[in-house]
């Protein structure tokens, strides 16, 4: 998909002679591939109560975990200052990052964990937390090769099984594209569900075993690596699309040993049709992946309402309708189900000719902040993820300007793939990610365009 | 007669899937039998989730077929994303190959022989065989099976510039030399069926066609192929005053009344069931739309004399499901009028129509279907009531599954009842069957 030519030139000898700055080659995630292919540096200031655990995570995937930086590279760095009330913690923390980030190897990892600003006790405390923000966000931009740098925000009743899934994805190379992110996690809705039943922990290699997952829009592009990266991780995949794109969604189905269900999400008993294909055919749903979108660009000032309609009724009207019907049905979101929705950079920054595509992108944002509560009240969440630029036919299609431009101005230098969407919205979609609800999680490689 | 319902179990239609029909030699000019019939077979996978499964059995034919395709259904499946080991064998008997390989399939599930199968057939009229010349094909053989070169050389020397000239399959009867219409036009003008009538079922077809479409009736029943989304064959703005205009084709002089329009175009597709027992759907979490009831096929003797026209036979050759259905109801203890739906395949406007006729006629039920009393008229507003083959093509061996799988669904969406098939085929052979909805 990516024929990014650039990055394969500046990889050349000769541009290293030039001295072209590298546009790093990402480590993505195979079937199989370890958590990590170095060492971690995983230790806390005060008493943190995650570095512990998240070492023996480590430990446990088959890494050393270091508490003090060396002469090794790191394939990690992961700093829990969840305990960091006071400036002493916060330089505390900049004497351990300062030599650990020239420790970290390409594809690096550097995860931040810090406290909730709302729950500080002190105006200090709360200025501590939030500080991570810009610290992390400015870490992200300094890091080069391809390592990233994010932040999880942990709610003081969190327990360590509640930030599992968001340590591991974005350890791995799962997370590739995903930087400069501030994910808030919270005490996990519903129970963290073992997918198959039995008492063995979820299989890193296989978390969405046993899950019904349902991509609309799966025919092509982003939604048919949505729905393979579902399956890859043990989705059982329901892939809707509108009848005319019928050749490509069979194939999507079909190579996920999924089901293709033809579909037009915007038809007013299109929800009643999905609801009742989920019941009746599957016995309900675990994760819903709200992905079909359109664009039909046009200055404002030359708009026109069919245009304007048809953006908001693919892109929120019939998400609306869709999770509406969900939350008034009895028994087809399942216990520990998953909502996400992809929303786009341009609802966040905001893009010249695409006002009715902003708008929706946006409105998706305030939707889903609005629905986490009533899901959570079901043991369900509901989140957002924002691709910037990804790699796909559109994309293909730009003018070499523009793509260009859009490619480099993020922190990656690169235009992401729809597998980083798609690994995203796994990791979304597990029964364990139950902490992360109603948050917005960019896939952008830190873009400067709306941050 | 009939074997008791309490001795077998039933078969269920859980659904179908088909591409959009095309007009020949247009959009699947370059597609042959075996693509279709894949391409067919992996959307039906799709529509079900059947990735991988092994199925009893699936039966599948071809009218126009290439030698080379002598196991198409089975490499269909060994192309598709079935499993490998489910088996699969062809079978042919023309127009109504479709129904005919149902019907095999709904018997080895009734049996328990099977559980599952798919059934069908694909028809092109664009990429036809085409056979060698007969005096070249004999010079070939004898020349693959000469022991020496010098009788090679002898061969050789017998071939003729002539013998160049291919042979290309005709659309006529081997025994009469006649194309289907001129059969068909013999038999409209014995039931005297006029051509305002057979315009108007044509023009109602293509309505009830595109209406269908429009309110997404064909969702679940058409995967689209090679950028072809809809029948390409089908005019939503069809109507009897267009119709009419169009010179007849078939038949000769003042009293021909069959046109390009009332007579179905030579196209290409492909199309398919999905049968089981209702065990099965229902392990598989699949619906069942309908129970396939019983099937009759009946032949005619349209060649030996004895007709209206003493020089061919005295039945017409798309006749036979007159004289099928009869006999299925009466085993059935139905009537014709016990119907929700008839799907009367359109060959032709003309064989619709003179079929009606017939069942309505007294003397001629009389003496040639040995009833007392007629079969009598049907409600015509529950015939072909989603269009029929004047509007979507037909594809001979692909016909039957269209059929079978769009009546299913009629049937389901209405939630009861009990629909009529009827298709006629060359040789003067008929298809019939009897479709339930399920509880
Ligand atoms: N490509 C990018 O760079 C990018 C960036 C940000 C956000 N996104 C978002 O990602 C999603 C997927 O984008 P893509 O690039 O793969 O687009 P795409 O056009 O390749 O695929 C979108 C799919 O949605 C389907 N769809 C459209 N209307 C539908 C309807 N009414 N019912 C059912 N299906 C319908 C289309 O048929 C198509 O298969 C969209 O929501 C898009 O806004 C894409």
């Amino acid at each position: 998909m990516s024929n990014d030519r650039l990055r394969d030139l500046s990889n050349s000898m000769i541009a290293g002679r030039l001295g072209v700055p590298r546009v790093p080659v990402l480590r993505r995630y195979e079937p199989g591939q370890a958590l990590l292919p170095g060492p971690a540096l995983v230790t806390a200031v005060g008493a943190g109560r995650f570095a512990k655990p998240v070492g023996a995570l480590v430990e446990e995937s088959g890494q050393k975990a270091v508490e003090g930086v060396g002469d090794e590279r790191l394939a990690a760095v992961v700093l829990d200052l969840t305990a960091a009330a006071t400036l002493a913690d916060l330089a505390a923390a900049q004497q351990i990052l300062t030599p650990a980030v020239r420790k970290i190897a390409p594809s690096g990892r550097l995860l931040v964990l810090g406290p909730e600003p709302a729950e500080a006790s002190s105006a200090e405390a709360a200025a501590v937390a939030q500080a991570l923000d810009g610290l992390v966000r400015s870490i992200a931009k300094e890091l080069r090769a391809g390592a990233t740098a994010n932040l999880l925000v942990v709610a003081a009743e969190a327990v360590p099984a509640a930030v599992d899934s968001s340590v591991r994805f974005f350890l791995s190379s799962r997370s590739a594209y995903v930087d400069g992110q501030v994910v808030h996690v919270g005490v996990p809705v519903g129970e963290p569900q073992d997918p198959t039943g039995m008492d063995d922990p979820i299989d890193p290699d296989r978390p969405l075993a046993g899950r019904v997952a349902v991509v609309t829009g799966a025919a092509r592009g982003i939604g048919a690596a949505i729905a393979d990266t579902l399956a890859r991780d043990g989705a059982s995949i329901v892939a809707v699309d509108i009848p005319a794109a019928g050749e490509g969604l069979a194939a999507v189905a079909n190579r996920t040993a999924g089901v293709a269900v033809a579909l037009d999400i915007t038809t007013p008993e299109a929800p009643q049709r999905l609801l009742e294909h989920l019941r009746e055919r599957h016995g309900g749903v675990d994760l819903v992946v709200h992905n079909a979108g359109i664009t039909r660009d046009k200055l404002l000032a030359n708009m026109d309402a069919a245009r304007w309609d048809s953006v908001l009724a693919v892109n929120l009207g019939a998400q609306l309708r869709i999770n509406d019907a969900l939350l008034a049905a009895d028994g087809v979101l399942h216990e520990a189900g998953r909502i996400v929705c992809v929303s786009s950079q341009s609802g966040i920054a905001g893009n010249r000719g695409q006002t009715n595509y902003s708008a929706s992108k946006a409105g998706i944002i305030g939707m889903v902040r609005a629905y986490a509560p009533r899901f959570a009240e079901r043991g369900a969440t509901i989140n957002a993820v924002a691709p910037g630029f990804i790699e796909t036919e559109m994309t293909a299609a730009m003018p070499i300007g523009t793509r260009e431009a859009g490619r480099r101005v993020n922190s990656l230098r690169q235009g992401g793939l729809p597998v980083d969407v798609a690994e995203t919205i796994g990791w979304l979609g597990q029964s364990s990610s139950g902490g992360v609800n109603g948050q917005v999680v960019r896939v952008c490689g830190q873009s400067i365009l709306g941050a | 007669m009939a074997p008791k319902k309490s001795s077998v179990r039933q078969a269920a239609v859980i659904g179908g899937n088909r591409i959009p029909f095309a007009r020949a030699n247009g959009r699947y000019a370059r597609a042959s039998n075996l693509d279709m019939l894949t391409a067919t077979l992996d959307g039906l996978v799709a529509r079900y989730g059947l990735a991988g499964e092994r199925l009893g059995e699936v039966v599948a034919g071809a009218v126009l077929k290439h030698s080379r395709d002598f196991n198409l259904t089975r490499e269909a499946v060994l192309g598709s994303r079935l499993a490998a080991s489910t088996p699969a064998y062809d079978v042919q008997q023309a127009c109504g190959t479709g129904l005919e390989a149902a019907i095999a399939v709904s018997n080895k599930i009734k049996l328990g022989q099977i559980d599952s199968g798919v059934a069908g057939g694909v028809d092109t009229a664009s990429d036809a065989p085409i056979a060698v010349n007969e005096d070249l094909r004999r010079i070939l053989v004898a020349l693959g099976a000469a022991r020496s070169a010098g009788a090679r050389l002898k061969l050789l020397g017998k071939l003729r510039p002539g013998q160049i000239v291919p042979e290309i399959p005709q659309n006529s009867e081997p025994r009469t030399g006649l194309s289907m219409g001129e059969h068909a036009a013999i038999t409209a003008k014995e039931w005297g069926v006029s051509r305002e009538a057979q315009d108007e079922l044509a023009a109602a077809s293509h309505q009830h066609l595109a209406a269908a479409y429009d309110r997404g009736f064909f969702d679940d029943l058409v995967t689209p192929y090679l950028g072809l989304t809809r029948d390409d064959n089908v005019r939503p703005d069809s109507s009897v005053e267009k119709l009419a205009r169009l010179t007849p084709v078939f038949g000769k002089g003042e009293g021909a009344t069959m046109t390009a329009g009332n007579s179905t175009p030579l196209t290409d597709g492909s199309a398919l069931v999905l049968l089981g027992s209702d065990e099965w759907a229902a392990e598989h979490r699949l619906p069942v739309l309908a129970h396939f009831v019983d099937a009759e096929t009946a032949a005619v003797d349209y060649v030996h004399g004895g007709g209206a026209d003493d020089r061919y036979g005295r039945d017409g050759l798309l006749t036979a499901p007159v004289h099928a259905v009869p006999r299925l109801l009466a085993r059935n203890g139905l009537t014709l009028q016990d119907f929700d739906f008839y799907e009367i395949h359109e060959a032709f406007a003309s064989t619709v129509l003179a079929t009606l006729k017939a069942w309505e006629d007294p003397a001629f039920s009389k003496e040639r279907l040995g009833l007392d009393t007629p079969l009598g008229p049907i409600d015509r507003a529950k015939l072909n009531v989603n269009g029929s083959s004047l509007a979507a093509g037909h594809p001979f061996a692909a016909t039957g599954g269209r059929i079978v799988a769009s009546l299913a669904t009629q049937l389901h969406e209405k939630g009861s009842g009990r629909g009529l098939i009827s298709i006629c085929a060359a040789g003067g052979q008929g298809v019939v069957a009897i479709l339930e909805a399920a509880e």
